[in-house]
């Protein structure tokens, strides 16, 4: 196979595993990266449809596990948005919440898959090239960070209206003074870029290390047997806190999304 | 990193499963947790409900059963009242038809004594005529003697 070829230039061996599988001009903006869409678009696929089919046979009565397991997913969603939105919450904050958190959350799942094994039952499917964690892709983490940001946006100007919005832009939150205008804008303007790159970069940069380590580990465990057995052991210990990274990361993205969306309901 | 369309195609996922989330999963979950949370609050309105009432129910079946007590008791003690009161009446009537019958005795011994008085007055009478008809041997004014006797025989 191929990358056992690989294993004596570690350079190699990382850049192979970090590579997307890309469709379209190199370095241009219409390339595709094949791997991110078909995994993040699969997944969101199964983990939505399979709350979905627990949801059209949700009953009041006694719920079935599956049932009791989405409505755990439910409840502590709700709760979470329940405590930082006070508007309709059910129209529209809360459901993108659940589908951020559960979507993040699954994504981010992939970084346990042993990428080696992968790497090796992807390149027997004939695929040389191939990113499991769609996630550590920062296309899809922008793209995410990018959408909130639009909502938020939509939201300030449908809650405000636009004049109430740039109104906004220009008095808050040093007040409405002429002279101040500037720098409340230059404020303005600070918060919304470093928005959407506080957003997205913080996911994207625990993902992409929790894969660099694993990768790490993984070139360790090819330099021996004191290196296989440090390598597994501290690989298992990485793997067990990524579980908390994981889950962790698709909390705070799901309640950065639900903050900024309710920030933009609200005046200042 | 590069940035490229992957942006794009991701965002348009994300919105479609969006979309998807707030149309399909969200609102069947709610309604069926909403009307759980609903169900549980009426059952647990309802157990109160009927708390309350088995108290009232244990309350009024505690009074009824002290006056069913109370009236049981007042019965029987009238019964009790009635049935010494039925005993009197049967003891002062015995004494009363005893009273009666040893009068009644004795009248008739009375009238026993005095027609054996009679009896005897008139033979004593009518033998001590004969008697003495028989020891005078003569004749006797016997209109004359028999007032005499009788006033005697009176006597006796």
């Amino acid at each position: 196979m191929e990358h056992e070829g690989t294993l004596s230039s570690p350079s190699q061996y990382i850049e192979h595993h970090l590579s997307f599988n890309t469709q379209g001009a190199e370095a241009s903006f219409w390339t595709i990266h094949i791997d991110t869409i078909v995994m993040s678009i699969m997944l969101g696929l199964i983990a939505m449809g399979l709350i979905w089919m627990v949801a059209k046979k949700a009953t009041a009565g006694v719920p079935s596990k599956a049932q009791a397991f989405v409505e755990l997913i439910f409840d502590f969603v709700d709760d979470q948005v329940k405590n930082i939105f006070h508007g309709n919450r059910h129209t529209f904050i809360a459901p993108a919440a659940l589908t951020v958190f559960v979507w993040v959350l699954v994504m981010n799942a992939m970084d346990f898959l042993p990428v080696d094994i992968m790497a090796a039952i992807y390149s027997f499917l004939g695929i040389h090239k191939w990113r499991s964690v769609p996630t550590s892709d920062v296309n899809t983490t922008f793209a995410l960070a990018l959408a909130v940001w639009f909502l938020m946006i939509y939201f300030g100007i449908k809650v405000k209206g636009l004049g109430g919005w740039v109104h906004e832009l220009y008095s808050a939150p040093f007040g409405t003074k002429f002279w101040v205008w500037p720098f409340n804008f230059l404020f303005n303007l600070i918060e919304y870029v470093s928005k959407p790159l506080s957003h997205s970069l913080r996911l994207f940069g625990n993902m992409y290390a929790g894969e660099v380590i694993f990768l790490l580990l993984g070139l360790w465990a090819a330099t021996g047997v004191s290196g296989l057995f440090f390598g597994a052991l501290l690989g298992a210990g990485w793997s067990i806190f990524h579980i908390l990274i994981v889950v962790l990361q698709a909390f705070i993205f799901m309640m950065l999304t639900v903050v900024y969306l309710a920030m933009a309901h609200e005046g200042h | 990193m590069n940035i490229n369309f992957t942006l794009i195609a991701q965002a348009i996922a994300f919105a479609i499963l969006i979309w998807f989330t707030v149309k399909f999963v969200w609102p069947p979950l709610l309604g069926a947790i909403e009307k759980r949370q609903k169900e549980i609050a009426d059952g647990l309105a309802a157990a109160q409900e009927g708390k309350a009432s088995l108290e009232i129910a244990e309350k009024k079946s505690a009074q009824s059963l002290g006056e069913a007590k109370q009236k049981a008791a007042e019965i029987i003690s009238q019964a009790e009242k009635r049935a010494s009161e039925i005993l009197e009446d049967a003891k002062n009537q015995a004494k009363e038809e005893g009273d009666r019958i040893i009068l009644g005795a004795k009248a008739e011994i009375d009238q026993e004594v005095n027609r054996a008085k009679e009896t005897l007055r008139s033979q004593v009478s009518s033998l001590a005529i004969a008697g003495a008809e028989k020891i005078l041997l003569k004749e006797i004014d016997k209109k004359a003697h028999s007032d005499m006797l009788n006033k005697l025989a009176k006597e006796l």
